[in-house]
């Protein structure tokens, strides 16, 4: 929190200088959003008739049920994600030199391919081989590979992150490997990297969107194709609702993982990071 | 294979729109993403609020809902672009959130104790953040730059859903036209895009390290 420091607390010119900032500040802010608003007044964005449509019974239960997939494939893709990425994590840290580095090489090449190209490969690629899966499934499974690779560096970076002296001290009681993580490091890791997981969860949650690619009948198709059966003129009451419910739903998540983030911090010293490339991908 | 090298021409077509995409809204993405971080470090409490809201918004909402309203919605406003220009439109917006992220992070990576020492010696606050806080700042925050690029080029493939024949779309169309070479193509398009992410993650982490033992 580096910007507190860089400024003294202000006297009365150096407020004053700052009220006149946010004056000028707050006016261009309204200046740029007023000529939105205009430009979408102009096109009868703002009619009441056209937001008349998100009290229909039929688009509500409509966007339950693509909110319902969208859980459900995040969920699934989440549990499974989470049970390979800790396989990953062990492996990547298991004294075998073949087995880190297959590992490895997982991690590295599924976090460097983009989980689009992932998802259609399942998709297009499994079928071509006479093998068929569903939209679900695909998605389920490209969710699943990517975040797996993510994953198995969080679970690995929590694990690292304990001090030495907690191998060090299990190996003394006689622990063998596997003990050592089973019971020592495990159960300390996971604290550590929890808000971690929740922050990963929000952007699986976000990735599930691509689901509209393959015509899995996820939020974002529900309300394309609520679109093309009302007609384009309510495609932005329609889409306004579905980023809303995506932003809701997620900065939830969001809020909790840095609740957590804090807490744990107050209380076990340290978290695993996230980074920004993590949340944008 | 022999449909990989047969295709090379459309590989070479999707891979450079792949390529002009990344550049072309990387370089946008920047320069917005760090006017954002300017604005939530100023003292100036509407800039503040108005870069917090825009990262919060944004960072919450799929990349795909953002091409949504950009492919979409903007017709319906009588803005007519090309699907490349909307592409960038949409990428840029989104990214310019985390780029923001990242060079706050950094920012705020640089310790207290050498703002504070700045401001001990008297240096004004144009002063303290152009000799001593930002060239450090620029050290620690060109990896997660880096990396947020990476992602960025992966996320361009979503602009193969919109219309923008790059090379996520590419592969598509070379799949679906040879259902005996799936394989291939897709490991293909796999190295191309292995290619751009892997050197350049490797490139990150080096630097990372460099950084940090210099710390």
């Amino acid at each position: 929190m580096t910007e507190a420091v860089l400024y003294d607390a202000a006297g009365p010119r150096g407020r004053r200088r700052i009220l006149v900032g946010s004056v000028v500040g707050g006016v261009l802010v309204v200046l740029v959003l007023g000529l939105a608003v205009a430009r979408l007044a102009s096109k009868g964005v703002f009619e009441a008739e056209r937001w008349q449509v998100l009290t229909r019974q039929d688009l509500l239960e409509l966007i339950g049920r693509g909110l319902g997939a969208t859980l459900r494939a995040a969920a699934l893709a989440m549990v499974l994600a989470m049970a390979v990425g800790g396989l990953l994590a062990v492996a990547r840290l298991s004294r075998r030199r073949w087995l880190a580095m297959a590992a490895g090489t997982w991690v590295e090449v599924f976090r460097g391919l983009p989980l689009l190209l992932l998802i259609l490969f399942l998709f297009l690629g499994l079928p071509a081989a006479g093998i068929t899966i569903s939209t679900f499934w695909a998605l389920v499974g490209g969710l699943t590979l990517y975040n797996s690779a993510v994953i198995g560096e969080i679970f690995r970076a929590g694990i690292l992150s304990l001090p030495r002296g907690q191998t060090e001290a299990a190996y003394a009681i006689g622990l063998r490997g596997g003990q050592t993580l089973r019971l020592v490091l495990i159960p300390q890791a996971i604290r550590r990297m929890l808000p971690a997981l929740i922050s990963q969860l929000v952007t699986l949650l976000k990735d599930t969107s691509l689901g509209f690619v393959i015509a899995y009948a996820e939020l974002l198709r529900v309300g394309r194709n609520a679109v093309e059966f009302l007609g384009g003129p309510y495609s932005i009451p329609v889409y306004t609702a579905i980023a809303v419910v995506y932003i809701a739903v997620n900065a939830s998540l969001s809020a909790l993982a840095r609740w957590l983030d804090r807490r744990t911090r107050r209380r076990f010293g340290r978290t695993v990071e996230t980074s920004a490339a993590d949340e944008a991908a | 294979m022999d449909a990989v090298l047969d295709n090379l021409d459309t590989f070479r077509q999707g891979f450079v729109t792949t390529l002009a995409l990344t550049v072309v809204s990387a370089v946008l993405a920047l320069a917005l993403g760090t006017l954002l971080a300017a604005m939530r470090v100023s003292p100036v409490p509407t800039l503040r609020a108005a870069g917090a809201t825009y990262v919060e918004v944004v960072r919450n909402t799929p990349l795909t809902v953002v091409f949504f309203f950009a492919v979409f919605v903007l017709p319906q406003l009588d803005i007519r672009l090309s699907f490349f220009v909307f592409a960038v439109i949409a990428v840029t917006v989104y990214h310019a959130a985390f780029f923001c992220e990242a060079v706050r992070s950094g920012i705020n990576a640089v310790g207290v104790g050498q703002a504070e020492a700045a401001r001990a010696i008297g240096l004004t606050f144009t002063q303290s953040l152009r000799l001593v806080v930002l060239p450090q700042a620029f050290r620690t925050v060109i990896p997660p730059l880096i990396n947020v690029v990476i992602a960025l080029t992966k996320n361009t493939s979503i602009a193969a859903a919109f219309g923008v024949f790059e090379l996520t779309a590419a592969t598509t169309r070379l799949a679906n036209a040879n259902s005996n070479a799936v394989l291939a193509i897709f490991t293909g398009s796999a190295l191309c895009y292995l290619a751009l992410t892997l050197p350049s993650g490797f490139l990150a982490g080096r630097l990372e390290r460099r950084v940090a033992v210099a710390r």
